[in-house]
């Protein structure tokens, strides 16, 4: 027999309705309670882990910055262009830090053209408690060691790229200042400076560069050129300490 | 059988052809004579003689990374952009010398200018941010030459000669940066002993801005900044 209450049709879309209604409800619900508080309806996986708002780890990083590189030799030195002596010395202490357990970054593994700008930009992605740019030089004795000659300011949240190293320049002063002791500690004559550097200028880190000379008697003639193996290990032993120290320096509260 | 009026006008076309560059070549060498004739090369005003003065040049060491003060008796122009090329030229003839104490060639013709300006007014916001913190408030005179306008009647004098602090703009040539020594000292010592001579003979100037071949350029010797304004006095040595 036919049926000829209009209900029996209704009926199919009225459950539909209801269910729709309620699964509605159920998601409003889960996406207004906090997660911890309402475990039980699993929101969707997320793409990425999310961390856990934990206190930063406690993490010293340097990055070396070898300058030069690729389509730009620098300096040109008495049997090699600066970027090569700058690579060598910057995984000679590499090595040397990671052996003393000290995160490193460094800006080139190779003979690569790497912009100034984008070196400043690695350095200042890495978070570092120290940043050091490597160069080499055949004038002078010894070795150089420059800080920005920007003047201090006071930390902001927004800074001048060009700048930015101006609210760190009196932490690298002190880093300078360690670094200083460390190579004279080493027998090494250094000599201090301040200069305008693109490459530190934009870093957001204490920041030195430190230029590799020969080291000349007050005659000037040369005792240890820059191809001597032991004056470049005895360089980049004396700034391995000179971080250890800085690294211990920076624990201290 | 060529007719005899084309003839005759075959000779008077040639002979007038003839005539023409007969003109011609008379009217070249004239002109010729009359351009030997304008280029007088005779002096038609005697050479000043500008009498010797003190000039103190801050000259730079390797050896120790320092400005050593040196005094120099030099005929020195009364234009300030012609004193201070002048002075500098002689610091660079210095580092050409064989036994320099830092060794760059180039010698004096390494500067091709040195233009004073007034330096900008600190409120108006430049591209080049300078080397050390600037004066919030500049002086009465630095304000009368950047702005003409704000200037009383009668202080033309003074906008023609400014008092206040002064900008030089050392035009460097290329060939002097392309044989500049690579290296962050030699580079550093090369701008800083131009910064303090500078200031040292033209206390006004308080800022140095460089251009190589009249155009700005990134480092000297792909070293030391030159996109920047360098503040002469923090260059001085301090005893």
């Amino acid at each position: 027999m036919r049926s000829t209450n209009p209900e029996h049709g209704k009926r199919p879309q009225v459950w539909a309705l209801a269910a729709l209604v309620a699964a509605a409800g159920s998601i409003f619900a889960a996406a207004q309670a906090p997660p911890s508080a309402n475990p039980a309806p699993a929101p969707p996986a997320p793409t990425a882990p999310q961390p856990a708002p934990a206190p930063p780890a406690p993490h010293f990083v340097v990055v070396l910055d070898a300058a030069h590189g690729g389509n730009d030799p620098g300096a040109r030195l008495s049997g090699q262009p600066e970027k090569t002596f700058t690579l060598a010395l910057s995984v000679r202490l590499r090595s040397l830090l990671a052996a003393r357990g000290i995160q490193v970054v460094t800006t080139r593994e190779s003979d690569s053209t790497i912009d100034v700008d984008r070196r400043a930009e690695l350095a200042n992605h890495a978070n570092a408690q120290a940043c050091i740019s490597l160069h080499a030089s055949e004038s002078g004795s010894g070795v150089h060691l420059f800080a920005s000659s920007l003047a201090p300011t006071p930390p902001q949240r927004f800074s001048a790229w060009k700048t930015a190293q101006a609210a760190w320049v009196t932490r690298s002063l002190a880093l300078a200042g360690v670094v200083n002791s460390a190579l004279l500690h080493a027998g090494l004559s250094v000599t201090l400076g301040r200069t305008a550097l693109a490459a530190i200028d934009s870093m957001t880190c204490p920041a030195v560069a430190i230029e590799v000379a020969p080291e000349r008697a007050t005659s000037g003639a040369v005792t240890a050129g820059l191809d001597d193996q032991g004056y470049q290990a005895r360089v980049a032993e004396a700034l391995a300490a000179a971080l250890l120290e800085w690294k211990s320096e920076a624990r201290q509260p | 059988m060529i007719p005899r009026y084309q003839t005759i006008l075959f000779i008077v076309l040639l002979a007038a052809s003839v005539a023409m560059g007969v003109i011609l070549w008379h009217l070249r060498e004239r002109a010729h004579q009359r351009l030997l004739y304008g280029q007088d090369s005779a002096p038609t005003q005697a050479p000043e003689v500008a009498p010797a003065e003190q000039a103190t040049l801050l000259v730079a060491n390797d050896q120790d990374n320092s400005l050593l003060a040196q005094d120099q008796s030099l005929p020195l122009p009364q234009d300030p952009g012609s004193r201070a090329r002048v002075i500098l030229g002689k610091l660079l003839d210095l580092y050409a010398a064989p036994d320099a104490t830092h060794p760059v060639p180039g010698g004096a013709n390494a500067i091709a200018q040195v233009f004073l300006l007034p330096v900008p007014n600190p409120s108006q916001k430049t591209d080049s941010p300078s080397h050390a913190p600037a004066s919030a408030h500049p002086p009465p005179g630095e304000r009368n030459a950047t702005n003409p306008a704000a200037s009383a009647p009668g202080s033309q004098a003074r906008i023609q000669e400014p008092t206040g602090p002064e900008l030089a703009v050392v035009n460097l040539t290329g060939s002097f940066v392309a044989n500049h020594p690579s290296g962050l000292e030699t580079e550093n010592l090369t701008i800083q002993s131009i910064c303090a001579t500078l200031h040292a003979n033209l206390p006004r100037v308080t800022q140095v801005r460089f251009l190589v071949d009249g155009e700005p350029r990134a480092t000297l010797a792909g070293h030391a900044d030159l996109t920047r304004d360098y503040l002469a006095a923090d260059a001085v040595p301090r005893p």
